[in-house]
């Protein structure tokens, strides 16, 4: 598994923080899981570290603590919530969301290439959620992100791998970067998807936190991961439109 | 007789007094702020005793507690039996699939919706929650505090003293000294006044990140709640939390636009890391706390859990911890 700046993750499922109905579940969900990365919203869930309690439970956790920018529109809000979660929780790791589009919450490439560039000249180590655009990826690269995180549907969305295409050749084009699968992840089976392509790790969170029994979920989810990372590593057979008996037929008594 | 000393005049200490007091014990109250008022987080609360909808995000406790509120409720304070319609905007109608398939007692409305509340716009799909109920939260708190008095119970407007024998800690966040696993959970609210509009039962807009409600409080006035925010901070309320509040009164009727916000409340619900309240007997103080979001919900079977421990020695489900 390829690193992330410079870390083994122990597992390939990031799992989010926000929506859970209580946080014991949230806990009974990344213990039963053992998902290795948490994202926690500085911004959604107070500002200036005033969720002393709630980040104390997420410390708790031991897992790798992946802040967002979850809620930024413009390179200013995002440069300076990521400061802001450096402070709290200590970590050079970001994950940079600038949304462009009120409704789909697609990303805003421009302004996140931009904030990606600033944020690392000021040290941090950028998780760039992006679309599957290649030439933003390009520049998000340039800019010094050292992984990226495409869509695969929008936020919460839950449709799964809307643009497989675009997604294969992002694959096929950054073969070395780590690349993670964030957002729309609606089952286990796209998130399997996206590990049987190839990708390097999945980012979700509202398929689980909103799942009538979210530890349940959350373990599916880990399930689904291992799966299609264990399948890409094995080299599956490609698809075919005709039969191929997986037993030898010539030379049977009677062919029907 | 042993005097039972209640520390808190706020929905769970009412709840417990009167509970200790109807059962024949004798109580004092302290509450260094006095009578309930804007002091107290069960001020701002929507007054909602919704035990079926709630259960959408919650614990099965919450679901059979919360049944024994309306009666409870009912017995000492005006309750109003209308139901709660939950209904969702058409983008969102998933979420209403999803919300109908997570609760009960429920029954689907379509073009009923316009016969129950004329003034609802543009919903073609709601589900009507029959036998839930709300009331009026400030008016609760009155009730139970002037029966109270009525039976001759004092209140002390101040500190309780320390080394009080036979004491009851229902002071929410001001306990968590003694309750390390307690936590804050920002709620802000709006209280409205529309005249144009009328609502006759709790309405809940299904949104994707909170379950926004408006709940008539009668003469116009509605209160609109509530955001829970994991934050420990109750000084003001944030733009975007207003925005998102009004937009969904908005969303339910345009009308909404014009109503004069009368009042703006943030505060810090107490909650232990289940959202699940708890009864705690820690030498001679029984910590009752945890409301979270469900203070008047789940009030009456605290204050039975606390009656059923002090007075009977008997544990309910809600006692997690006995060192006496």
């Amino acid at each position: 598994m390829k690193q992330f700046y410079g870390v083994d993750l122990p597992n390939p499922l990031m799992l989010g923080t926000a929506q859970y109905p209580s946080p014991a579940i949230l806990e009974q969900a990344f213990r039963a899981s053992g998902a290795g990365v948490a994202t926690v919203s500085l911004r959604r869930e107070g500002a200036g570290g005033t969720g002393q309690a709630f980040w104390q439970m997420i410390a708790d956790l031991d897992v790798l603590i992946l802040p967002n920018t979850a809620g930024c529109h413009t390179v200013k809000e995002a440069v300076t919530t990521a400061h802001m979660a450096q402070e709290v929780f200590g970590t050079k790791w970001i994950k940079l969301e600038v949304i462009g589009h009120t409704d789909s919450l697609q990303p805003d490439v421009f302004a996140l290439v931009e904030a990606a560039r600033i944020l690392t000249e000021d040290g941090f180590e950028v998780f760039p959620y992006t679309t599957e655009d290649l030439i933003v990826a390009e520049r998000l690269l340039e800019a010094g992100c050292e992984v990226l995180m495409p869509w695969g549907a929008p936020i919460g969305s839950g449709r799964g791998l809307n643009n497989t295409y675009g997604l294969r050749a992002m694959r096929a084009e950054f073969s070395d970067i780590p690349l993670v699968v964030d957002a729309g992840i609606g089952l286990p089976s796209h998130a399997a998807a996206a590990m049987e392509m190839g990708y390097d790790a999945v980012l979700l969170n509202t398929a689980v936190a909103r799942a009538g029994d979210p530890v349940a979920m959350a373990q599916a989810m880990m399930g689904a991961v291992n799966a299609g990372r264990m399948a890409h590593q094995a080299d599956p057979i490609e698809a075919r439109d005709m039969a191929e008996a997986s037993t030898p037929v010539i030379g049977k008594a009677f062919l029907s | 007789m042993t005097v039972w000393s209640v520390i808190g005049a706020g929905v769970a200490g009412l709840a417990v007094a009167s509970e200790l007091v109807e059962r024949g014990a004798e109580v004092q109250v302290f509450d260094p702020a006095g009578p309930p008022g804007p002091h107290g987080c069960s001020w701002w609360a929507g007054g909602m005793l919704a035990p079926w909808c709630e259960f959408e995000n919650a614990e099965e406790p919450v679901l059979r507690l919360g049944q024994q509120a309306i009666d409870w409720w009912a017995a000492r304070t005006p309750v109003q039996r209308h139901g709660t319609l939950v209904v969702a905007n058409r983008r969102d109608l998933p979420d209403l699939r999803r919300f109908g398939r997570r609760t009960e007692g429920f029954r689907e409305v379509g073009a009923e919706i316009a016969d129950l509340e004329p003034d609802l716009h543009g919903f073609s799909k709601g589900l009507l929650f029959e036998d839930e109920a709300h009331l009026d939260p400030r008016r609760a708190l009155q009730d139970l505090y002037n029966a109270l008095q009525d039976k001759g119970v004092t209140f002390h407007k101040r500190l309780a003293p320390t080394q009080l024998r036979n004491a009851i800690d229902c002071r929410g966040l001001h306990a968590r000294e003694f309750l390390h696993d307690l936590r804050g959970v920002k709620g802000e609210m709006l209280v409205i006044r529309c005249p144009d509009v009328t609502l006759t039962r709790p309405v809940r807009l299904l949104h994707p990140r909170m379950p926004l409600y408006i709940v008539p409080r009668g003469d116009g006035i509605y209160m609109l709640g509530a955001t829970m925010i994991e934050a420990e901070d109750s000084s003001r309320i944030t733009a975007r939390s207003m925005l998102e509040l009004l937009s969904a009164a908005y969303a339910l009727n345009p009308a909404f636009g014009e109503a004069e916000v009368l009042e703006i409340g943030v505060d810090l619900r107490p909650a232990f890391p289940d959202n699940l309240p708890r009864i705690r007997r820690l030498g001679h103080t029984i910590y009752a706390n945890g409301l979270y979001r469900h203070g008047y919900l789940l009030a009456p079977a605290l204050a039975r859990g606390v009656a059923d421990l002090a007075l009977n020695n008997t544990h309910s489900e809600m006692v997690d911890e006995d060192r006496a």
